[in-house]
């Protein structure tokens, strides 16, 4: 999902840094109110960002014969929403793009967008949605789904900057989606897998900061707490 | 099922398709990150060029790996030590409270 450094001409690398600047901005004034609130979130918080860290770190081969990589977003979506997390995310594409030229600082709005913002929102809405159905398939859903949003919208980014002569942005889209989309099916449904392992661990150890979180009612956190005794 | 076999189970999966893959083609294995290039480079006739590069590039692969090593080190030392920590403090919290209830039971 990193767009290169210095491939997303003008006006576009501006658009996405103009696009992301007001959540990433928000997510800091929100981060500092929970935190504010409530210290004990503060080693969930490292958590979900250092999950991001790992799982945006590892190269995995897929089916197509290409290495890509999941995203790690989903973890933070469910605890603290899509603004913190594009925090969370923006931390990560800068030690990227400065130590390993990988992705890059003119195109950080645009992979900020993809990875931190758009990934997490849908991660976070399948998330409420499917919770109900079971909490770790929610939070499988939100993993996989979260990491797969990500790269069609890179797909999107590309394809508007760099329409194709014949077909235009649709045409541009298809040909940038197919890098993608066969080869994250697998590492989106590890990603999904992982995100739901990573959670249990989380509901098991800290469902009270979870109720506080208002990811959990107090009821649930009781049942759970029952079912696990 | 638990979620833990579930996770070994479809771990193990990927390593089989990956095993599967390398066995019925040649691959280069490259990153799907790099290939938006070479779609560029069609669509161009050859005549793109990112107007931008990287102010630091790692000197050589090790390099990078190294980086990225280090990367999912620093992640994986922060999960591990809270899952640690909260797991020791719930441990701590049920046999304090087990001493509890021992010492109500026998005054």
């Amino acid at each position: 999902m990193h767009i290169m450094e210095g491939f997303l001409p003008h006006p576009w690398w501006e658009i996405w840094f103009a696009l992301s600047l007001p959540v990433v901005a928000y997510g800091i004034y929100k981060m500092n109110n929970v935190i504010k609130e409530n210290r004990e979130t503060l080693p969930l918080l490292a958590v979900a960002g250092a999950f991001i860290f790992v799982i945006s770190s590892l190269k995995l081969p897929s089916v197509t014969g290409s290495c890509s990589h999941p995203t790690g977003t989903g973890i933070g979506a469910i605890l603290f929403g899509p603004a913190i997390t594009s925090v969370l995310s923006v931390v990560v594409l800068i030690y990227q793009a400065v130590f390993l030229a990988h992705g890059g600082i003119t195109t950080l709005g645009a992979n900020v967008f993809s990875m931190g913002i758009v990934g997490p929102v849908v991660g976070y809405l399948i998330y409420k949605s499917c919770a109900k159905y079971g909490m770790l398939f929610g939070a499988f859903l939100a993993g996989a789904l979260s990491d797969w949003a990500t790269y069609a919208v890179t797909s999107i980014q590309l394809a508007l900057a760099y329409p194709a002569a014949t077909g235009g942005v649709l045409a541009s889209f298809k040909a940038f989606l197919a890098i993608f989309s066969v080869t994250q099916i697998p590492l989106a449904i590890v990603e999904g897998v992982v995100t739901a392992l990573m959670f249990k661990y989380i509901l098991q150890m800290r469902s009270d900061v979870l109720v506080r979180l208002n990811v959990l009612s107090e009821r649930e956190s009781l049942k759970l707490k029952e079912a696990w005794a | 099922m638990k979620i833990e076999t579930i996770t070994v189970a479809v771990i193990a999966a990927f390593i089989a398709l990956f095993a599967y893959t390398s066995m019925t083609g040649e691959h280069e294995w490259g990153g799907a990150d790099d290939q938006p290039e070479a779609v560029l480079q069609k669509m161009t006739n050859e005549g793109f060029e990112p107007w931008f590069h990287s102010i630091w590039t790692p000197p050589s692969a090790e390099i990078e790996s190294l980086l990225f090593v280090l990367q999912a080190a620093i992640g994986s030392i922060i999960i591990g030590y809270f899952l640690g920590y909260y797991r020791a403090m719930a441990k701590m919290k049920s046999a304090a409270a087990r001493m509890d209830e021992e010492g109500k039971s026998n005054a």
